[in-house]
């Protein structure tokens, strides 16, 4: 922990950037589109088995219904997000890249946003291995960007102890305020799906951690706890990567998450803000995750805000409405440090899509970075939250010593967020260069 | 929107900080511009031309270098610059200009070229350059001239125009001409050194002493390293630690035995220490990337100096023990890897 932060008592990391926030978006109220004419639901949208379709080509759903069900364990169901008729299952791009199996769902024109299909049940009554199953049939998965399924997440693996139930309200990618919104807004979902997230994982503390950046939602939170509960909220420093799984445990409880191992390793489980929300707010009623906030901001974006879309809703959909200029852009799915930029405009948005960031010429300049020889001045060393020297992985990456590069040098704890190219002069590719290291030898290994 | 717009695709960050190569070495190069207005204030015409000289020729070999390589010109990135300038400031006044340009032609040659340019120099261009000509030219790099000396706008310091390939005259009635009292032709460190004359620290804090063309004013470089410090140009933790192993060593030292040995703040102030630990140690280049690595790097070449200064042969260290960090800086990065998150302590 660095000096200052020891002594102002701020929780953090070691190491991390400072990058400009652009949270111009934070003060902007949820609000919701209208319905989108086409819906694309791609099967793989979570970690996991794709998801198995249970409706025909043709048929009619209703806003709400289940559509695909899980494969097993490891994988979640999908709902329909709007009534109308499955128009076809077919190959469609995602924002993973790869085009991948999606059903198409067409919307019927002026069908309400209201949701038809639930199925009500007593919260008190279930049992832990009940709230569990009650989880996967909700199709939640990690919506802070993993899409991980979260009863997986929240199952704890036999022979570990865990005592701490993390919640991360960090958003420390910039222009994101999805999730800042949703602490604002939905306070006593949040609250209430932190309560079902402890029952299942048999967690007896949980604590909400939040960048100081956000004090009105470190309040309104506050103010929604009662005495002598459970539930603590945390401010931590902001800086990036704090969202950060492993960064946010070391900020909180000052342990660190082992080399190759799982949170659970250290007696915690974490879990985004906007998936216990959604928790809260679909378990009582036996719904499924149909829609989810997204913050649309950039330079590039006309009406910037907050915007509640049904899962499947093509990205040029929102751009309509939301409007965008400018003669070269570039689109992209999440945040700026992490999101993958996409070039087709009918990608839809999926369960793990956090944001819409629309980047036009002003920040795209014009100049491509020329690459200047790695001149050691150490600020990738300064800046890896992992503890990793990437200016020597970068020299390796360059001679292709990909598997030295595995073995000497942790490159496989390497988490990908993006500081060490942040912040190089030499503007040298290096995280770019160690995807492509990962990959190879994930490869090899096959 | 009415003409199809061009969607761009990169990978992720899509942000940066902004700083690139050529930012952080213009600024360097800004650093040490009051550095050089202060020597051509103090030596004159002769500091001006050495400057300009060594300069020009770390940029012609620079370009040279380019073309037998077959690379693209590299001039525009600023390092040639910052060797030349540097190399100027670690020469005396009065340096031949012929000795100048075969300093610069080596710095770039030998001590960057051959390497292979920006970045892969194992070591200190201008510092090659300097222990080049030091080897080669024992005289005329030990021959010192009064600061602030009489008419130095109008003429050159003699030696500063000696004829190619010939050694530069003596300039001890040139010296008595010019009418500065009773200069001894020697620098602080010198005097200390062999005839135990102690320097005043407010003439060495302000410059108005003998010495390499830059290093005589430690006040000047202190201010010009701290605001590339502060705009995070130039990691402090280097000039700090070389600064801390000098003073350290100097003050057991001293403390053994006052009379023979100098006090710590006379270590700091004389010489090109200030100069070397700001400018030179700090080089990113020439020296670790880890975090304990810099301290010992730092540390390792502050009691070095000291050591050569009090048992060497020669007055100043500053050179030789920044060249030998250099030399160890790969060794030092070898055993200093930091802890990586998230593995067992002491164990790899």
């Amino acid at each position: 922990m660095g000096l200052l932060n020891l002594l102002f008592g701020l929780k953090s990391f070691t190491h991390g950037i400072h990058p400009p926030y652009h949270k111009d978006t934070a003060d902007k109220t949820i609000r919701r589109l209208p319905f989108p004419a086409e819906l694309v639901l791609p099967l793989n949208q979570h970690i996991g088995k794709p998801a198995i379709p249970v409706v025909r080509k043709g048929q009619e759903v209703v806003r709400g219904e289940p559509i695909a069900k899980a494969d097993g364990n490891f994988s979640v169901p999908i709902h329909a997000p709007a009534t109308g008729r499955v128009r076809d299952i077919e190959l469609m791009p995602t924002p993973k890249g790869p085009k991948s199996n999606a059903i198409v769902l067409d919307v019927y024109e002026g069908s309400t946003q209201e949701v038809l299909w639930e199925q009500p049940r007593e919260m008190s009554d279930l049992t832990q291995q009940e709230i569990i199953h009650a989880i996967q049939d909700s199709g939640m998965v990690g919506l802070g960007g993993a899409a991980f399924p979260s009863h997986i997440k929240l199952m704890i693996p036999e022979g570990k102890q865990v005592d701490t139930l993390i919640i991360n309200g960090c958003e420390c990618e910039p222009y994101l305020t999805c999730d800042h919104r949703i602490m604002l807004e939905y306070p006593k979902q949040l609250l209430r799906g932190i309560r079902y997230a402890m029952r299942a994982s048999g967690t007896s503390q949980a604590i909400i951690g939040i960048e100081d950046n956000k004090m009105d939602a470190v309040e309104m939170l506050r103010s929604n706890l009662s005495k002598g509960s459970p539930v603590r909220v945390e401010e931590v420093e902001t800086k990036y990567p704090q969202g950060s799984e492993k960064m946010l445990i070391k900020s909180l409880l000052d342990r660190e998450v082992p080399a190759g191992g799982l949170p659970a390793d250290v007696g915690v489980v974490v879990n985004n803000v906007g998936t216990l929300a959604g928790l809260g707010q679909l378990l009582p009623k036996g719904q499924g995750l149909i829609e989810r906030v997204i913050t649309v901001a950039g330079p590039g974006v006309v009406k910037p805000g907050n915007y509640m879309v049904p899962l499947g809703t093509p990205i040029s959909h929102i751009l309509q409405q939301t409007g965008y200029e400018g003669s070269r852009t570039e689109f992209i799915l999440g945040g700026p440090m992490m999101g993958p930029a996409v070039s087709a405009m009918d990608t839809p948005i999926t369960k793990g899509t956090s944001g819409l960031l629309v980047l036009n010429e002003p920040s795209i300049e014009e100049e491509s970075h020329r690459i200047w020889p790695c001149i050691r001045c150490a600020r990738c060393v300064y800046a890896c939250p992992m503890h990793l020297n990437p200016s020597i992985l970068g020299q390796m990456a360059a001679k292709r010593k990909y598997e030295e590069m595995a073995q000497e040098y942790h490159l496989n704890d390497c988490f990908e967020c993006g500081c060490c190219s942040y912040v190089c002069p030499s503007n040298i590719p290096l995280v770019q260069y160690f995807r492509i290291a990962k990959a190879i030898n994930r490869e090899q290994a096959a | 929107m009415s003409k199809k717009p061009t969607i761009e695709l990169r990978t992720s960050p899509h942000a940066h900080a902004g700083d690139d190569v050529v930012r952080i070495m213009r600024n360097v190069i800004y650093a040490l511009l009051p550095i050089c207005a202060f020597t051509i204030w103090e030596f004159g015409l002769s500091a001006l031309a050495l400057l300009f000289v060594v300069t020009i020729t770390c940029l012609l070999s620079e370009r040279l270098f380019n073309r037998l390589n077959d690379s693209a010109s590299s001039l525009s990135d600023w390092s040639a610059t910052i060797t030349g300038l540097l190399l100027a400031l670690t020469l005396p006044p009065g340096f031949p200009l012929w000795m100048g340009a075969v300093a610069g032609f080596i710095a770039i040659g030998l001590g960057k070229a051959l390497f292979g340019g920006l970045g892969m120099n194992a070591m200190n261009p201008a510092l090659i350059g300097r222990a080049f000509v030091q080897a080669a030219f024992p005289v005329a790099i030990t021959t010192w001239t009064p600061a602030f000396f009489e008419g130095r706008f109008s003429q050159f310091i003699p030696t500063t125009l000696t004829p190619p390939f010939l050694q530069s005259p003596t300039i001890g009635e040139w010296v008595a001409a010019v009418n500065v009292d009773a200069f001894s032709g020697a620098t602080p460190l010198a005097l200390q050194k062999f005839e135990g004359v102690q320097t005043d620290i407010m003439d060495m804090l302000l410059g108005t002493t003998a010495g390499s063309a830059g290093e005589t004013s430690a006040l000047l470089i202190l201010i010009c390293g701290l605001y590339l410090a502060a705009r995070n140009m130039l990691d402090w933790r280097i000039p700090v630690m070389v600064i801390l192993g000098a003073a350290l060593t100097a003050g057991i030292f001293f403390l053994i035995d006052p009379v023979r040995y100098p006090d710590p703040l006379f270590v700091l102030c004389s010489g090109g220490l200030m100069l070397g630990a700001w400018f030179m140690a700090s080089d990113m280049v020439g020296s670790p990337v880890t975090p304990l690595g810099i301290i010992i790097y730092g540390l390792m070449i502050g009691i070095i100096t000291v050591i050569i200064r009090l048992f060497g042969g020669l007055t100043e260290g500053v050179m030789y023990a920044i060249l030998l960090g250099n030399a160890a800086t790969p060794l030092i990065d070898q055993i200093t890897q930091p802890r990586v998150f998230g593995q067992q302590r002491a164990s790899k």
